[in-house]
């Protein structure tokens, strides 16, 4: 037995990639630039000189076009994984994704199937601005037929990667850029994590909190900084977009009687407004705080840093939140504020912090 | 709405004069190339925080293009645009201080390096989703027909971008309807670090007209005084409402995709490549022409060097020295 090793998600991702395309030969990956001396930021390295490349296809820029290839080949019988260096690129496939592969398997009264992986990768920080660094997982979570997956940490890059692959569904697998970087203890060999839904992350009761991707860890960061002032999160890793397994968080709801929603898109429409009306429907009656929603705000997102700089949500805001909600006197919520910003704001803010780079 | 009373007042002299001969079309190549050394030697200070995608060694695509477009005409263009802005005229100090991300950058610093624009000058749009941009031309062309204006849009797009369907589209589209738009390949053999054989089967890129219609040329697209030469008759035929063009101009990017170094280490072109194309740099043959010509001189040549060295020494002052936006404009311009 191999012990669990301490690499990153981005690794976790290449490994995954490997241990599918050495297990299932119906495997093939396929992207811009997969074959490329930068291999999707290292996360396809080496992999079109092991599998070759009627395994490993670099492909011409038509996104629409080869998504429904994709989704072509794999009803009959292949595993495309698609890679997009940024979601943004996926945008042009709309198309296929929402009317082809949602929805083959519903059209067909469950004869076809569309096995397909789509990996892609939000872009945060260095200016990249409004067209490349939009977190769009609330489109594709709207339709019925595709799952969507978001992870934030190592082993679950390796293990819901695989999951994924080895779903009979379209699943939309999104990382975000920073995740990449995230390290962690990752089981070696063909070790699946299930896509059923969120994971609990620290367990408290004073406020339920629930997070996804990239926040996922300036929310860890936030909780460590309210569990010395005393507020137990329940913090919970939403991992699986669609389907939502809202069960565990309605089940701590009615313990806190208090909910943050932390997510990475847009709140208008977005992933916490369906938590929150998800938990209200259950649990209404038990609530002891109006329940809060963070996100991004209602503009796209600016290149400039100084606009930047008030854009994403981080753990001095996701900190004073959840103390709101748990109705933390403001003096505390000022000193909490105070301390995390003096560690965020150590290194620029259009970068990734040290703190969040793992092991977790 | 009456089009022409939101177009920019048109100036009625061309952009780099080419009337003024092939000196001035020399000038705005160099003028482009010592902007984007500037930008590359000074990209590790990490002020520039922003992707940039430098055009260094494809000068003459642009500067022979926009030659022989009027002030009024438009252009649309990619994630690679710092060239086509400035041949087109675009304020270079808008397009420096975008790119140090302040408010008096021609976006305020919403955009950064990949979305310049410029009204006054006729620089409409670039966008840095490969081909999105060229339907936003053809549009262009659209609204000018529809005025009853005689003014014309070039697409610049790269050799990847006519892989997308958007660029077919496009093409029918402006074709079928004569419209006054030229397309501008800006051929330079990669898409990233893929190189046209493995996204693109061996065949002429300019035959791709003949399916939609339209007629096309290939050039040398290091060669500006060859670009002008076959842009000029493109746009009088747009001009007089005879359709699209489509222009093929082989070139090569010096630089790496994306970013200030050179890259011919890592795997994907060889140096003998790189270096075979250097050998043909735009800017430094047509330097060579003219002084065998007897059109331009050493000193002459220090001069303009000396002069251009001061605009961008003024124009990163500038930069450097404007303000950062306001966060709290930050909401402002969501809905018109
Ligand atoms: C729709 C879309 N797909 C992929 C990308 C990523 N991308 C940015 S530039 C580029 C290469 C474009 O090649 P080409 O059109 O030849 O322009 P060049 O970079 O050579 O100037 C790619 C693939 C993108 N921006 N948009
Ligand atoms: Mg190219």
């Amino acid at each position: 037995m191999h012990e669990p090793r301490l690499i990153t998600a981005g690794e976790a991702i290449r490994e995954a990639t490997d241990l599918a395309m050495a297990a299932d030969p119906s495997v093939v990956l396929m992207g811009e630039g997969v074959a490329d001396p930068k291999a999707i930021f290292g996360t396809t390295a080496n992999l079109s000189q092991k599998y070759g490349p009627q395994r490993v296809i670099e492909l011409p820029l038509s996104e629409n076009g080869f998504t429904g290839i994709a989704i072509g080949a794999a009803m009959n019988g292949l595993r495309p994984i698609i890679v997009h260096q940024r979601v943004e690129f996926c945008l042009l496939a709309m198309e296929q994704l929402v009317n082809n592969a949602a929805k083959i398997h519903y059209v067909s009264n469950g004869a076809h199937r569309a096995p397909i992986v789509v990996r892609l990768i939000v872009g945060r920080g260095w200016g990249q601005g409004p067209a490349h660094s939009q977190s769009l997982e609330a489109l594709f979570a709207h339709i019925p037929g595709l799952k969507v997956v978001m992870p934030s940490s190592a082993a679950d890059a390796k293990g819901m990667l695989l999951a994924s692959i080895q779903d009979d569904s379209p699943v939309i697998f999104i990382e975000h850029r920073w995740v990449h970087y995230v390290k962690g203890h990752v089981p070696p060999g063909m070790q699946t994590v299930p896509l059923d839904g969120p994971h609990r992350l620290r367990e408290g009761d004073a406020v339920t909190v629930v997070s996804n991707s990239y926040l996922t860890l300036e929310t860890i960061r936030a909780a460590e900084e309210l569990a010395k002032e005393g507020i137990a999160a329940d913090h919970f890793d939403l991992r699986v977009i669609r389907p939502l397994n809202v069960a565990p968080i309605v089940e701590s709801v009615r313990r806190t009687g208090r909910l943050v929603t932390v997510d990475t898109g847009f709140m208008t429409y977005g992933i916490g407004a369906e938590i929150v009306s998800r938990v209200m429907e259950q649990c209404c009656m038990q609530m002891r705080a109006s329940p809060r929603r963070l996100g991004l705000p209602e503009y796209p997102t600016p290149s400039s840093r100084s606009l930047a700089a008030a854009y994403y949500p981080r753990s001095p805001d996701i900190a004073a939140a959840i103390a709101e909600v748990a109705g933390a006197p403001a003096a505390r919520i000022a000193s909490l504020r105070s301390t995390l910003s003096a560690d965020r704001e150590s290194v620029p803010l259009d970068i990734p912090h040290h703190s969040f780079q793992g092991p977790f | 709405m009456n089009i022409t009373a939101i177009a920019p007042k048109p100036p009625e002299t061309p952009v780099i004069a080419a009337s003024a001969g092939p000196l001035a079309l020399y000038r705005a190549m160099l003028r482009i190339r010592l902007i984007e050394e500037e930008i590359a030697n000074r990209y590790s200070a990490q002020e520039m925080r922003c992707p940039v995608h430098l055009s260094i060694g494809q000068e003459a695509t642009a500067v022979g293009a926009c030659a022989a477009l009027r002030t009024d005409d438009q252009i649309v263009s990619s994630h690679r645009s710092h060239g086509t802005y400035l041949a087109k005229g675009g304020d270079l100090n808008a397009m420096m201080a975008e790119i140090y991300g302040r408010e008096t950058g021609c976006c305020g610093g919403r955009g950064g390096s990949m979305h310049l624009f410029d009204d006054r000058v006729g620089v409409l749009a670039s966008v840095p989703i490969v081909g999105s941009f060229i339907a936003l031309g053809t549009g262009a062309a659209l609204s000018f027909r529809h005025a009853n204006q005689d003014r014309v849009c070039i697409v610049f797009l790269g050799d990847g971008a006519i892989e997308e369907g958007i660029f077919h589209e496009s093409a029918n589209f402006a074709a079928l309807k004569k419209l006054p738009v030229i397309f501008f390949i800006e051929n330079n053999g990669y898409s990233c670090y893929t190189n046209l054989e493995d996204r693109q089967p061996v065949r002429p890129l300019a035959d791709v007209a003949r399916a939609h219609g339209m007629p096309s040329v290939q050039i040398d697209g290091n060669d500006v005084m060859a670009v002008y030469a076959a842009t000029s008759p493109a746009v009088a035929r747009a001009r007089a409402g005879l359709g699209p063009t489509l222009i093929v101009a082989d070139t090569y990017r010096w630089r790496e995709h994306c970013g200030p170094n050179y890259d011919n280490d890592i795997g994907y072109r060889t140096p003998q490549e790189f270096e075979s194309w250097r050998a043909r740099c735009p800017v430094e043959t047509m330097g060579a022409n003219l002084m065998a010509q007897g059109t331009l001189t050493k000193t002459a040549q220090a001069e303009l060097a000396t002069e251009i060295g001061a605009e961008i020494d003024a124009a990163f002052q500038f930069a450097i020295g404007s303000a950062f936006p306001d966060p709290a404009t930050a909401r402002d311009h969501v809905y018109a």
